[in-house]
């Protein structure tokens, strides 16, 4: 995308790039900033000793673990549903394909307070479950099906376009060469999808990271079994350690763009070796 | 055209969708006096009641059209939000520290607990068991819940009165029997481990026990359990153990937000109106104890079963430090790295 042609086509390119700047601004740097401002006056000292105690690790730990675990379970997910919906016709099909939205326009506590009644002892699911030892409600495995729900639109949204686009020719080409499905498959097709895979991963990811609606409703939200970073940081609120919540805030910030940008360092990588 | 009659119909709908956010910020009734009441959770159906005869009151004797609205949650919760611009007229929470956070946060004027009777309590009450029927894991006391197996639900205290109120009994059960401080923490970290979920407030705490069907023993307010008991249809029972906790819930006016509304009055009137003998027949018919000694009296457990509420001995949380001061209750057991926290690092790690 040349900025170079845009210039000379569309009118109006200073005023949008301010307009863009001032929104970018008011609504994502200036609160960004306002929290940075907040933990940062409590001294360095300080701020290690709030960031880093062993139930804010426990809970760092939790939310990056159960939203990794649940992005990677969706791009698995993720990829097999873009595929059926792309590759093949049935019955409903632009029905399924809307239903894969429906993440998306849930309230997130709404999804959270359904598991929880399902996968309780007396719910639909539960009562078959927890006999056998699986417990999907109150527990981390609760956390990750939530994340899973939350996450699902993500990795489908971004590979189904790619899919749609690719060459029949390529795997008509890689057929007569004498591939078999399988190979085609693994060395035609999927480099190809690796990058927006990979973008549905991050995107899934960082959802799961910031979810807070849905998680408390299925969590135990139990200190250092159950407790994710968001609720760590509404229960400092609580106690009026504002300056505290901040810090952890930052914390978690600072993690998430970090992990964000070695993925999107990954994503570059792959498409250049696609 | 048709792109045009599109542009049109957003404009229209931009332009209407703006002027009606606007407006419900802006335009308010102003032909009555409106009342904020911030509750803590379990208290709903009682401020419905009160609240109904309270307003048909004011209108008789002052020609006054009023109008309350409610606001639950957990009561460190409700605190923290009065503290950050919730415009509450009264605090009814559940218990002195939450109601102090406000005076220091600069809302409530020194000497609050002082200005309405009785210190400021029109009801109290206590922290009981709530068990599925038939009592089939047989608790009857505070040791029962140390029992392996028996799972335990009690709100988070961090958030919650009533889970202030249910660690308060705990560590009390074993202090007030004459134990020491190590077997008080040996006993609550041992009951804390059987907890399988902390919810937010009391009224959660209700849900995931009555309704989902976690947990043995339900830790709750008196009134919360009568009322979870009458809705269950028999699934449920109330267990009193011999001892408990005497839970006080003050009430206070928020003088800063009164004066500045201008509904100091009516606010007065309000508070005055819960230590009628009405309104504290009211507050005994939803099972808080009312502290108007006679009409108390009346609604005693009598010999022949008749009657609310049982005697039970009763101790005050503040009699669990050497200084009998809230403050320091306060800073033991609930502040960042108290007794709550220490035991629940050694319970989960």
């Amino acid at each position: 995308m040349s900025v170079g042609v845009s210039r000379r086509v569309l009118p109006g390119f200073s005023l949008t790039l301010g307009y863009v700047v001032f929104y970018l601004s008011a609504l994502v740097l200036i609160p960004l900033i306002a929290c940075v401002l907040k933990a940062a006056s409590l001294g360095w000292d300080d701020f290690w000793s709030v960031v880093w105690t062993p139930r804010a690790r426990a809970a760092y730990a939790l939310t990056f673990g159960v939203s990794f675990v649940a992005a990677i379970v969706n791009s698995v997910l993720g990829l097999i549903v873009a595929w059926t919906l792309v590759r093949y016709d049935f019955p409903f099909r632009r029905l399924v394909d809307a239903l894969v939205d429906v993440p998306l326009a849930l309230p997130t506590a709404v999804a959270g307070l359904v598991y929880a009644s399902l996968y309780v002892p007396n719910g639909w699911l539960g009562q078959f479950l927890v006999p056998i030892g699986i417990e999907g409600a109150y527990s981390r495995l609760g956390i990750v099906l939530v994340l899973i729900f939350t996450g699902f639109p993500f990795v489908v949204r971004t590979v189904q376009p790619v899919l749609a686009e690719l060459d029949v020719e390529t795997e008509e080409a890689a057929a007569i060469l004498g591939a078999t499905p399988g190979q085609t498959f693994r060395r035609v097709l999927l480099p190809a999808l690796v990058p927006p895979v990979l973008t549905g991963f991050a995107l899934a990811f960082a959802r799961g990271l910031g979810e807070y609606g849905s998680v408390i409703f299925i969590s135990s939200n139990i200190q250092f079994e159950t407790e994710i970073a968001p609720v760590l940081i509404v229960s400092q609120l609580e106690a009026f350690a504002y300056r505290e919540a901040a810090a952890i805030a930052v914390m978690l910030l600072a993690m998430s763009f970090t992990l964000l940008v070695v993925i999107n360092l990954l994503e570059r990588w792959s498409q250049r070796h696609a | 055209m048709k792109v045009k009659l599109l542009i049109l119909g957003l404009a229209i709908y931009l332009l209407g969708a703006t002027a009606w956010v606007i407006s419900a910020g802006v335009i308010r009734d102003r032909s009555g006096v409106e009342l904020l009441n911030v509750a803590c959770d379990p208290t709903r159906e009682l401020w419905h009641d009160i609240n109904e005869r309270f307003i048909d009151h004011y209108e008789k004797d002052l020609g006054v059209k009023l109008s309350i609205r409610q606001s639950h949650g957990g009561s460190g919760s409700q605190a923290r939000s009065i503290v950050d611009g919730l415009p509450g007229d009264v605090v009814t929470l559940a218990l002195w520290t939450d109601t102090d956070a406000v005076r220091k946060g600069g809302l409530i004027d020194p000497g609050w607990e002082d200005r309405l009777p009785n210190r400021s309590l029109p009801y109290v009450s206590t922290i009981v068991f709530v068990v599925r029927k038939g009592n089939p894991k047989g608790i009857h006391d505070w040791s029962d819940l140390a029992r392996e197996g028996v799972k335990v639900i009690t709100p988070n205290p961090k958030t919650s009165g009533n889970g202030k109120w249910s660690f308060a009994s705990l560590w009390g059960s074993v202090i007030w029997r004459g134990g020491t401080e190590d077997e008080a923490r040996e006993y609550v970290t041992r009951v804390f481990r059987q907890v399988p979920v902390l919810d937010a407030a009391a009224r959660g705490a209700t849900m995931t026990f009555a309704q989902k069907g976690i947990g043995d023993v339900h830790l709750t307010w008196e009134n919360e359990a009568h009322l979870e008991v009458l809705e269950s249809g028999g699934q449920l029972e109330i267990v009193y153990p011999p001892i408990s906790v005497l839970a006080e819930p003050h009430v206070a006016i928020v003088d800063a937000n009164v004066r500045r509304k201008g509904t100091k009055a009516a606010a007065e009137a309000y508070m005055k109106f819960l230590y009628t003998d009405e309104a504290q027949e009211v507050i005994a018919t939803h099972f808080h104890r009312p502290t108007n000694p006679s009409i108390f009296d009346r609604h005693r457990k009598k010999p022949d079963g008749t009657g609310l509420f049982p005697d039970l001995d009763l101790r005050r949380a503040t009699t669990l430090v050497p200084s009998g001061k809230w403050d320091d209750v306060q800073k033991k057991f609930f502040a960042e790295n108290g007794l709550f926290d220490q035991v629940q690092s050694a319970a989960r790690r």
